[in-house]
């Protein structure tokens, strides 16, 4: 699995940085950044979904999450 | 810098020289069908706001109105996220709704840059304000909220009942963004005028409204001339000294931010406080588990302002239009009611209970799209560090006087009366 942020659809609201901060970070702005290469670790699937659903923008998706 | 010619004259003169708004008749009185002439601004708005907004959204989704000279209340999510997304034939040129319309000559800029401003001059305007709001930010005022927190509980002494709207959550924000814009403390009772100025009161007379919101300006300006004989790291100087393509900003613009930022997270954070209070007050068994497992409060926080949003916003139509199924007129307004989408059960599940520990919650408390709340990193730190202080040091608390309680009307909603037994 994969985590994706769509640029256009953030706003930044920071919800996947507040749950998944593993996951994702902020820029100096306040956007929602994937860190690293987006890849997400078994461990940290549960955590990845959490953020998902709780982008009020719908900005996140989950390439690889069947 | 000494000698700012931007700021030498006196504002007022320059907004007289403005081009005229609208006025509307001013209608009051007790709604007679919440479909066809409804008003945020009646006792009943706040009496009956839930299964008012939930009547609508069964039997009508978007409700009209006469009164302001004419509205519209979509009250399902669908339409309020696509309101919210469409900038193209909804501005923000005024985001109160009220017998007044602004100019259109004032748009894209509007009286209160960014939350008043339209694409393409929204977007630079919220840049520079970005990121001075990040959460990183926020943090930043985090252990001085955290100690004024313990301070106001210190100051309940051994009293029995508090009033949790009055003495506690009112002064949390105030005393944040008094911290953050440099302005003085114990200005405080002021900035509760400038709400009310701004917030309430919409249905007074013209006259007295202006003369209210001068003496908004008049303050403000008194501040941006402090600083400019003593400039400071506070939002401020940083306002008077930014840049906007290549030019420092507009007296007005920074006067009309000054105004946004001060008014914008008053009320509304009071709000989401008292009413998270309420809530628990009210909910023994939510309290208990907060008090036993302080980790769900981050969790808790996002449920309680899904349930709770305390901001509705308004919009202006562009031109005259169909829209799903609705004849929409230029410059009609919309309320755009983030509590009602909020509250959608095509959206959410179990939409009007309390599930303390949701897990799945996309709500909109703080707006969709490009207006989405400046200050939400900020507010939910608020709300968290209230919340946190209060449980640790009260701990059990419960209503002291259910028919007491009292919420505003208005596009903000909250508990502006919450005595509360504590101890």
């Amino acid at each position: 699995m994969r985590v994706r942020i769509d640029p256009e659809r953030c706003q930044g609201h920071g919800r996947c940085y507040d749950l998944a901060p593993e996951l994702f970070g902020d820029d100096d702005e306040g956007y929602g950044q994937v860190l690293g290469d987006g890849a997400v670790p078994p461990a940290l699937a549960g955590k990845a979904r959490l953020a998902a659903s709780n982008c009020p923008e719908r900005a996140i998706d989950l390439p690889g999450d069947g | 810098m000494p000698g700012d010619e931007r700021f030498a004259r006196d504002l007022r003169g320059e907004r007289d020289e403005r081009p005229l708004g609208t006025r509307s008749e001013i209608v009051t009185g007790p709604v007679s069908d919440w479909a066809t002439d409804f008003s945020h601004l009646e006792p009943e708005w706040a009496t009956g706001f839930y299964s008012i907004l939930a009547g609508l959204r069964e039997r009508c989704p978007i409700a009209r109105t006469e009164r302001f000279g004419g509205g519209w209340l979509p009250t399902r999510y669908e339409d309020v996220a696509a309101i919210a997304y469409d900038t193209e034939r909804f501005s923000s040129r005024s985001i109160i709704m009220s017998n007044f319309r602004p100019p259109r000559q004032i748009a894209p800029a509007g009286g209160s840059p960014p939350i008043s401003s339209d694409p393409p001059f929204h977007h630079d305007a919220r840049r520079l304000l970005l990121p001075a709001f990040t959460k990183t930010a926020a943090s930043r005022q985090e252990p001085a909220t955290r100690a004024l927190c313990h301070s106001l509980i210190d100051a309940f002494g051994d009293r029995g009942v508090v009033d949790a709207a009055s003495e506690y959550a009112q002064h949390i924000p105030m005393r944040v963004i008094a911290r953050m814009l440099g302005f003085p403390p114990g200005d405080g009772p002021r900035f509760r005028q400038f709400v009310e100025a701004t917030l309430e009161g919409i249905n007074l007379p013209p006259e007295e409204r202006i003369e209210r919101m001068t003496a908004l300006f008049d303050y403000l300006l008194a501040q941006v001339r402090d600083h400019l004989d003593r400039p400071r790291d506070d939002l401020t100087s940083y306002l008077i000294s930014a840049e906007l393509h290549g030019r420092k900003l507009a007296p007005e613009h920074v006067t009309g931010t000054m105004a946004l930022l001060l008014i914008a997270g008053i009320d509304t954070t009071w709000s989401a406080i008292g009413a998270s209070l309420w809530h628990l007050a009210r909910t023994p068994s939510d309290l208990e588990r907060l008090l036993a497992d302080p980790g769900l409060l981050p969790t808790a926080v996002e449920e309680l302002l899904r349930a709770y949003a305390p901001v509705t916003m308004a919009r202006l139509v562009k031109e005259d239009m169909h829209w799903r199924g609705v004849d929409m007129r230029a410059d009609d307004w919309i309320l755009l009611s983030f509590p009602s989408a909020n509250r959608d059960p095509s959206v959410f599940d179990r939409a009007d209970e309390v599930v303390i520990d949701r897990q799945v919650n996309r709500h909109v408390a703080f707006g969709l799209g490009i207006h989405r709340c400046l200050g939400s990193h900020l507010a939910r730190m608020e709300l968290r560090v209230a919340l946190e202080v209060w449980l640790e040091r009260i701990g059990s608390f419960t209503l002291a006087d259910p028919s007491a309680v009292t919420w505003s009307a208005g596009q903000i909603r909250g508990p502006r009366a919450l005595p509360l037994r504590i101890g």
